[in-house]
């Protein structure tokens, strides 16, 4: 083969082999701004990370609860209608795998504190989502740790302390293990 | 010919009806329902022209099942793989948001070498992928203790779709996700911003942006715009209306992967990240109401599994004592509904059938108990028993209740 051919040759493979591959950027798409991202990364992690300024009470959380929450979860947390958020567990309450009727609340159930002012930011009250300030949310979440007997009444919940309460159902979290195969089915 | 068509004709598209009525829908709305007719000859008398969009036969009502939570497939029902797209499952946390698609974005952003924002039109400018894939729930078992139940009822949080979008992993290197990056948190555009936190792993290796079900633009109730999708995991993991994307070095722990969707298990223990939705199937015919004929039977039904393909489903029509293969109508797909067959002859006694599937890990679709004794009875989601339909002597076809709790 001439080598010029040969030349042609590596060049058209080459091209072809450009033409098929995937570029390493398509370059669609805009950058996103810090702001547009400080304004909308709104989760909040475990260890406190995305808390906001701010802070509150157990006192102001109950004005707050009494108003926007009660009329969903009841006067205390325990009587609903909807979600439960204060276990009514009774001394010796059985592990929640042998009772199927255990309810499962905040002060039983939920591992993290975090989730609480996460939750409760960017979903409730059901009928208005997101209107809460977040001394507010701060307020309800120090109301609802100390209905479920977490923390004391004169607490102050803040970016510094929610992180570093301890939930009592944290040490029963386990993370999946399930693999197919032959069973055991747990 | 169009002027002789009658006002009645044009409201309802020409079908053979013989009767217009108003209805109210459950949701309250006045709609419009024609009564088909039983007894015209349709060879003497012309049907309707074409029109803009295809309808049902108004002799078929499939329908959903709605809650206050969610809406469920009418397996039986259906004949597929596909579930129609206005009969796929519905499941959401605060209502169907209404998103306009030129003002939608995805933002992905954290632990990525550039924060991007795109477009639906970004998005679609994307290199495509389509794939057949199953969404199911993973609260989809009901725990009925009667007999008038149907495959709808006990399992219709499943419903299958062909996806169009683009792979996940494309928009991670055109972001550039940092190699040190472990989890993603995803979130919705709904009134619950419904957020998840999700493996890396699953993104470089299966997941999508899906903006295309069956064909055409998503359903609202399906995440329209554009949602995740994650094959083979619970479908709360594939958030829809997503908005936002962010890489990070660990979960979120979010409400719904802790205080929702974990499962009690032995020992007290609550398991988290529960992903994937291990085999199932369930037989659609013959189920409750059918009502049975001695001599020749078709048993039918769907069977899937969420860590790759159905190798084999296995059908008892002696109440679990024998097991038999199935045929499996081909393409079986990974992590996708495959629907099985298996014909059987009806003498006339009193049975049970039931049918169970075997994934290509190895694993055994289990019974009710076998799931109960290895988790305990306070358990609660990723449950896939074996489903029986009772078989009496008159050729009702029931429900078969199982204790429990």
């Amino acid at each position: 083969m001439p080598f010029w051919a040969c030349v042609a040759g590596t060049v058209m493979i080459a091209c072809e082999r450009r033409s098929k591959a995937m570029p390493e950027h398509f370059g669609y798409g805009r950058p996103a701004t810090e702001k547009e991202i400080a304004v909308k990364a709104i989760a909040i992690r475990p260890d406190g990370k995305g808390l906001p300024a701010g802070s509150g009470t157990v006192q102001d959380g109950a004005i707050v609860y009494a108003a926007k929450c009660a009329s969903c979860h009841g006067g205390t947390g325990v009587e609903g209608p909807f979600n439960v958020l204060v276990a009514p567990d009774t001394v010796g309450a059985k592990p929640f795998d042998q009772s199927s009727k255990r309810v499962k609340a905040i002060g039983n159930y939920w591992p993290y504190a975090t989730t609480i002012f996460d939750y409760v930011r960017r979903a409730m009250p059901f009928n208005a989502p997101g209107s809460l300030s977040d001394n507010e949310v701060y307020s309800v979440t120090a109301w609802l740790l100390h209905a479920n007997k977490l923390i004391g009444t004169d607490a102050v919940i803040n970016a510094k302390t929610l992180p570093g309460i301890v939930m009592p159902a944290r040490k029963y979290y386990v993370t999946d293990s399930r693999k197919g195969g032959d069973g055991p089915y747990e | 010919m169009s002027q002789k068509m009658t006002r009645r004709h044009l409201l309802l598209g020409g079908a053979a009806t013989a009767a217009v009525a108003l209805v109210k829908s459950s949701f309250g709305k006045t709609v419009q329902i024609g009564i088909p007719e039983a007894a015209l000859d349709p060879t003497k008398q012309v049907g309707p022209l074409p029109g803009v969009l295809g309808t049902r036969s108004p002799f078929e009502h499939p329908q959903r099942k709605p809650s206050l939570t969610s809406s469920q497939t009418p397996l039986q029902d259906l004949y597929g793989m596909i579930t129609p797209s206005d009969l796929h499952f519905e499941r959401h946390h605060a209502g169907v948001p209404a998103i306009d698609p030129h003002s939608y974005e995805l933002m992905i952003h954290g632990m990525v070498d550039k924060p991007t924002v795109f477009s639906l039109a970004d998005l679609k400018r994307f290199p495509s992928v389509s794939r057949i894939c199953f969404v199911e729930c993973s609260g989809n078992f009901r725990k009925p203790d009667k007999e008038d139940i149907t495959p709808q009822d006990i399992c219709g949080l499943t419903s299958q779709s062909e996806w169009t979008g683009v792979m996940l992993s494309t928009l991670f290197k055109e972001v550039g996700v940092d190699p040190k990056a472990t989890w993603f948190l995803a979130e919705g555009s709904d009134a619950a911003v419904m957020s998840r936190s999700i493996p890396v792993s699953k993104g470089w290796e299966d997941a999508m942006i899906v903006y295309a079900q069956n064909g055409e633009a998503i359903r609202p109730q399906q995440g329209y715009p554009a949602r995740l999708l994650l094959p083979g995991w619970e479908g709360n993991t594939s958030i829809k209306w997503l908005r936002r994307i962010e890489l990070s070095d660990g979960p979120f722990m979010t409400r719904e992967e802790t205080s929702k969707y974990t499962e009690p298990v032995k020992d007290g223990k609550i398991r988290q990240f529960s992903f994937t939705m291990d085999a199932r199937s369930i037989i659609t015919y013959p189920a409750y109401p059918s009502q049975l004929q001695k001599g020749w039977v078709e048993i039918r039904g769907l069977a899937w599994s969420g860590r790759g393909k159905v190798r084999q489903v296995e059908v008892s029509t002696d109440a679990g004592k024998t097991w038999n293969a199935a045929r499996l109508q081909e393409p079986v797909l990974d992590k996708a509904h495959t629907y099985f067959r298996y014909l059987w002859q009806w003498n006339g006694d009193t049975t049970a059938i039931m049918s169970r599937a075997i994934d290509e890990t190895g694993y055994i679709q289990p019974s009710l108990e076998q799931l109960i004794t290895a988790r305990g009875p306070g358990t609660g989601y990723h449950l896939n028993p074996v489903t029986a339909w009772l078989i009496k002597r008159d050729g009702q076809v029931v429900y078969s209740p199982e204790k429990w709790k």
